[in-house]
């Protein structure tokens, strides 16, 4: 059962090869199976069984949703009502949601049945799930590699069978990293496309929840759930949601493919950028044209993002005072005491330096410096962007400047890990959708391949994937030990 | 030396929308604590604030009301500081681009009419409460106040005296009732003023240094604090002594203002645009439709009054001073057959010192404008006299009946007939002949005597001017 995707799934429910509830059954013991991985804070197995019960009667009268009885997971980001809901921190190691977000309202409409909750990076904060409260997530096709991060959990349970297909929020390329790291395919859709309502929020104007599957026409089945105006969130977009389905199967002949010569320079893994170049020649066999552009100001995404995540992190997160919810230390003293004490026993050691960082650029003195010249180069690259997207339909590159690193080998130095993120950050600073798909293996470790589209071109973006998909079969590859 | 006082105005003000500014829990006062505060008041992970639109219609009526600019485009920033009735750890307030720019109202004091600068006003989110009481040693903390919408009003440092500074903050508070944008319940804290107030040398360019007053909720806390902070200010300059920037508090049992904190402790606040707010645009259309929408203001009522209605500045004053009380005159102006004049004396006199005699606010007046029209009717129509017209006046306020009814029951109605008048005429002067004499002789003061007698007999009733005439005729 745990071979099948979605599509499949949908169809042996509605045959009544196996029910929803054996399903179920067959992931929680998988997840049980490989629960080494740490790929799960939260374990749901009472609320899933319930889910799929109902599941099967939905079925068995006909007519339900296609997600009906489908096991998927959700990033611990999630406010999940009755359910812990932790987004990696000891600070919220006590809070249970009293309501649900609105993309776990949706898969709930869509009869989705929720395995549990996913291991992340303390509130997203991390590019190698290192920073979680609950500890590393290992990957599975390495169990001493991380899985990356923030949503290293979600890739690697949905690598490792331990659910079909789940979510992943992304600020700076953390479903696609994750997602290029673990050998799945990530969606990060357009800022505004999914709502945000009961996401926690690490960076407001980034965030981005999106799919997380083991090919592109499962995350297009996803991202038809999780899409659409939310009027409990003020920047998601009121724009109608096309049929993802629909347009997988279009071919590619003329499809306009860029490459910025920024992301194929001589500082990428040569291994990495031959598999791409073997990625990129597939496509040409498909009818694709392929026009080297360039984005100069590419180079200043990542000082300008961790301007403006921090300093909206650093507002964000100061509702974890000990007073209403989440940890609270023992015995206060006195008001500053009860602050301090809390915020400084419950944050962790990347959280604390992010809420560093933001509070200084914000401060008297320095907010033009630094978060008003941050917004401008943020303009800048959304001009690069637009620039490129009026000569070419989708843009290509890598997601990672290497696979997937040892665990330990790079939490000691945030500038090495901040890095990792030299390919996605940009994107999240435009406010683009792209996705992550899987273009090989060097040395037996998965190697993801970007693609980039213009603002709400999610459709095109997942028809780009499928097609590749259709002749390739990297997406169908299973780390040893999991078959 | 000769001193001058320097006062500029921060006014907060509640307004009066159902729901709060950024989520759908209501706003009513004086419920239970937290019963009034949903996931988004209480800052809950992940929730997300949605822009209530009536406020912004409520904003742009304000600035309409002072001639001012409205911004086409305005951003909502988060002002950062913990506090335990802040949830958030942060305000979402306005800061760059405020909703209302300049704008200005006239006030009048001692008959001179000046203009007042405002500066701006903008969009805010009102704190939660803490409860120091009745926790032994610990704090409450109710929410139901997080997030209910407050627009505060910014005023040039363009007062000069404690009695402009009133002035002022009660044509904002009848301003914004009288646009029907807030409450402007006092006691309730839905208007609270923030004074800002130095001194210098009569003739000096500069301003003194200024300390704030903060969170006056009545206008004669107002007074009384600025005169303690003026004179407190003036004195330690004299005393050689220079005045510290600060916030102050005002002790309404003491009379006193004290420092709460002084500016080197003052927070840095890391204002930045909120992103989880889209910018609020309003367009000319929005624009038009509300200022159709507004009502007549006070400063044109009070004009209109004036030249319809030939009433002098005071009263036209008085009669604007409330929304509700405009309206109340004007209804009696239209119900009474256009007494304006008459209506003017009668509300203003008699009305308005019966209710502040009783404590009680026009709205609450237990004489209708149209029971009030009935009896002023009657007055015009020389039913009665106006001495009459006092007596029936007391019965309207203590029942429910009408001038009429009252004028029937009691037979109050007016004797015109001359006959009538002319026989008791008679009687007096034949049952007082030494008065008769001493008036023939000259004492004109006597006249009076003759007229009260008549007017004894019957029992007020008499109508004066033929009461005069006949009495003339007969005495000579």
């Amino acid at each position: 059962m745990h071979t099948k995707t979605i599509t499949e799934l949908a169809k042996s429910l509605r045959a009544k090869e196996f029910s929803s509830v054996e399903l179920t059954h067959a992931y929680l013991d998988r997840i049980k199976q490989y629960s080494e991985l740490n790929s799960f804070i939260t374990v749901t197995e009472e609320q899933a069984l319930t889910a799929a019960n109902a599941a099967d009667k939905a079925l068995s009268l006909g007519n339900a949703p296609l997600l009906t009885g489908i096991p998927i997971a959700q990033k611990d980001i999630f406010c999940t009502y009755g359910v812990k809901t932790s987004c990696g921190s000891k600070m919220l190691d006590n809070f249970i949601a009293p309501y649900n977000a609105t993309v776990v309202e949706k898969f709930n409409q869509a009869g989705a049945v929720m395995l549990g909750k996913l291991n992340m990076d303390e509130f997203a904060m991390g590019s190698s799930n290192e920073t979680s409260f609950y500890g590393a997530v290992q990957n599975p096709w390495d169990i001493n590699t991380v899985a990356g991060g923030s949503s290293g959990g979600s890739a690697a349970a949905v690598a490792a069978r331990l659910a079909v297909a789940v979510t992943g929020t992304d600020t700076g390329g953390s479903i696609r990293q994750p997602a290029a790291l673990c050998g799945i395919t990530g969606l990060k859709p357009t800022y505004g496309r999914v709502s945000r309502y009961g996401m926690i929020a690490y960076a407001s104007s980034l965030d981005q929840g999106g799919p997380m599957a083991r090919n592109a026409e499962d995350a297009a089945l996803l991202l038809q759930a999780m899409a659409g105006f939310d009027p409990k969130d003020s920047t998601s977009v009121d724009a109608p949601v096309p049929d993802y389905q629909e347009s997988l199967t279009n071919s590619l002949a003329g499809l306009k493919i860029g490459l910025p010569k920024q992301f194929f320079s001589a500082d990428l893994n040569p291994e990495i950028a031959k598999t791409l170049q073997a990625a990129i020649a597939e496509y040409q066999r498909l009818g694709a044209e392929v026009k080297e552009i360039s984005m100069p100001m590419l180079e200043y995404a990542i000082p300008a993002y961790y301007v403006i995540a921090s300093a909206e992190c650093s507002a964000n997160l100061s509702r974890y005072d000990g007073v209403r919810f989440g940890y609270r230390c023992d015995n206060p003293q006195d008001l500053t005491d009860l602050y301090t004490r809390s915020r400084g026993e419950a944050f962790g050691a990347e959280v604390k330096r992010r809420i560093l960082m933001g509070t200084y650029a914000l401060s008297a003195g320095y907010y033009d410096a630094y978060y008003l010249k941050a917004q401008k180069v943020r303009k800048l690259i959304s001009d690069d962007f637009k620039r490129a997207f009026s000569e070419v339909d989708v843009i290509m590159g890598p997601v990672s400047p290497s696979t997937a690193f040892g665990i330990g080998e790079k939490i000691a130095d945030p500038i090495e890990m901040y890095l990792a993120d030299i390919y996605t950050i940009a994107i999240n600073l435009a406010g683009l959708p792209a996705l992550s798909i899987p273009a090989g293996f060097v040395n037996a470790m998965p190697v993801g391949l970007q693609i980039i589209g213009n603002y709400f071109d999610e459709a095109r973006l997942l028809n780009v994937a499928h097609q590749y998909q259709q002749e390739t079969d990297w997406h169908k590859q299973t780390p040893k030990g999991f078959e | 030396m000769e001193w001058e006082t320097v006062i500029g105005l921060e006014i907060h003000t509640q307004l009066a929308t159902k729901s709060k500014i950024f989520s759908a829990a209501a706003t009513a006062y004086g419920a239970e604590p937290n019963t009034q505060a949903c996931a988004v008041d209480l800052g809950l992970p992940g929730v997300l604030p949605v822009l209530n639109e009536e406020a912004v219609n409520m904003a742009i009526k304000f600035g309409l009301g002072i001639e001012a600019e409205i911004a086409p485009v305005s951003v909502f920033a988060r002002k950062n500081y913990f506090y335990p009735d802040l949830p958030k750890g942060y305000q979402i307030s306005q800061m760059d681009l405020p909703i209302v720019g300049k704008g200005h109202v006239d006030i009048e004091v001692d008959g001179t009419t000046k203009r007042i600068n405002v500066t701006r006003a903008h969009l805010e989110e009102d704190a939660g409460k803490s409860l120091h009481e009745d926790f032994h040693g610990l704090t409450g903390i109710d929410l139901n106040r997080a997030g209910t919408p407050l627009l505060e009003i910014v005023s040039e440092p363009d007062m000069r005296s404690p009695k402009e500074a009133i002035a002022y903050a009660r044509s904002i508070h009848n301003l914004v009732k009288w646009l029907g944008i807030s409450d402007g319940n006092m006691e309730e804290g839905s208007f609270r003023c923030d004074v800002n107030v130095s001194v210098r040398p009569k003739g000096q360019a500069e301003f003194g240094t200024r300390r704030e007053i903060k969170n006056l909720n009545s206008f004669r806390f107002m007074q009384q604090a600025i005169d303690f902070e003026v004179d407190w200010q003036i004195e330690q300059i004299e005393s050689g002594r220079q005045i510290q920037q600060a916030t102050v508090l005002f002790n309404p049992n003491t009379g006193e203002t004290r420092a709460m904190r002084s500016k080197e402790e003052a927070n840095d606040y890391r204002y930045f645009p909120d992103p989880d707010l889209l910018p609020v645009l309003i367009d000319e259309a929005l624009k038009a439709k509300i200022k159709a929408d507004l009502p007549e203001l006070p400063t044109a009522k009070k004009q209109r009054f004036i030249n319809q209605y030939q009433l002098d500045n005071d009263a036209a004053t008085i009669l604007t001073s409330s929304r509700f009380l405009a309206d109340y005159y004007e209804n009696v102006v239209t119900e009474s057959g256009c007494e304006a004049k008459l209506s003017a004396n009668w509300i203003v006199g008699d009305l308005l010192g019966a209710l502040n005699k009783a404590g009680l606010e026009i709205s609450q007046s237990p004489i209708e404008a149209s029971r009030l029209a009935g009896l002023l009717k009657r007055i015009a129509d020389n039913t009665i006299s106006g001495k009459i017209a006092k007596q029936i006046f007391d019965t309207l306020w203590e029942s429910a009946q009408t001038a009429d009814e009252v004028i029937d029951a009691q037979g109050l109605r007016q004797i015109t007939d001359t006959g009538a008048i002319a026989a008791i005429i008679d009687e007096i002067i034949a049952a007082n002949q030494k008065q008769v004499e001493q008036y023939r002789g000259g004492n004109e003061k006597v006249f009076g005597f003759f007229v009260g007698q008549v007017m004894k007999a019957m029992q007020g009733k008499a109508n004066p001017a033929e009461v005069n005439k006949l009495l003339k005729d007969k005495l000579q």
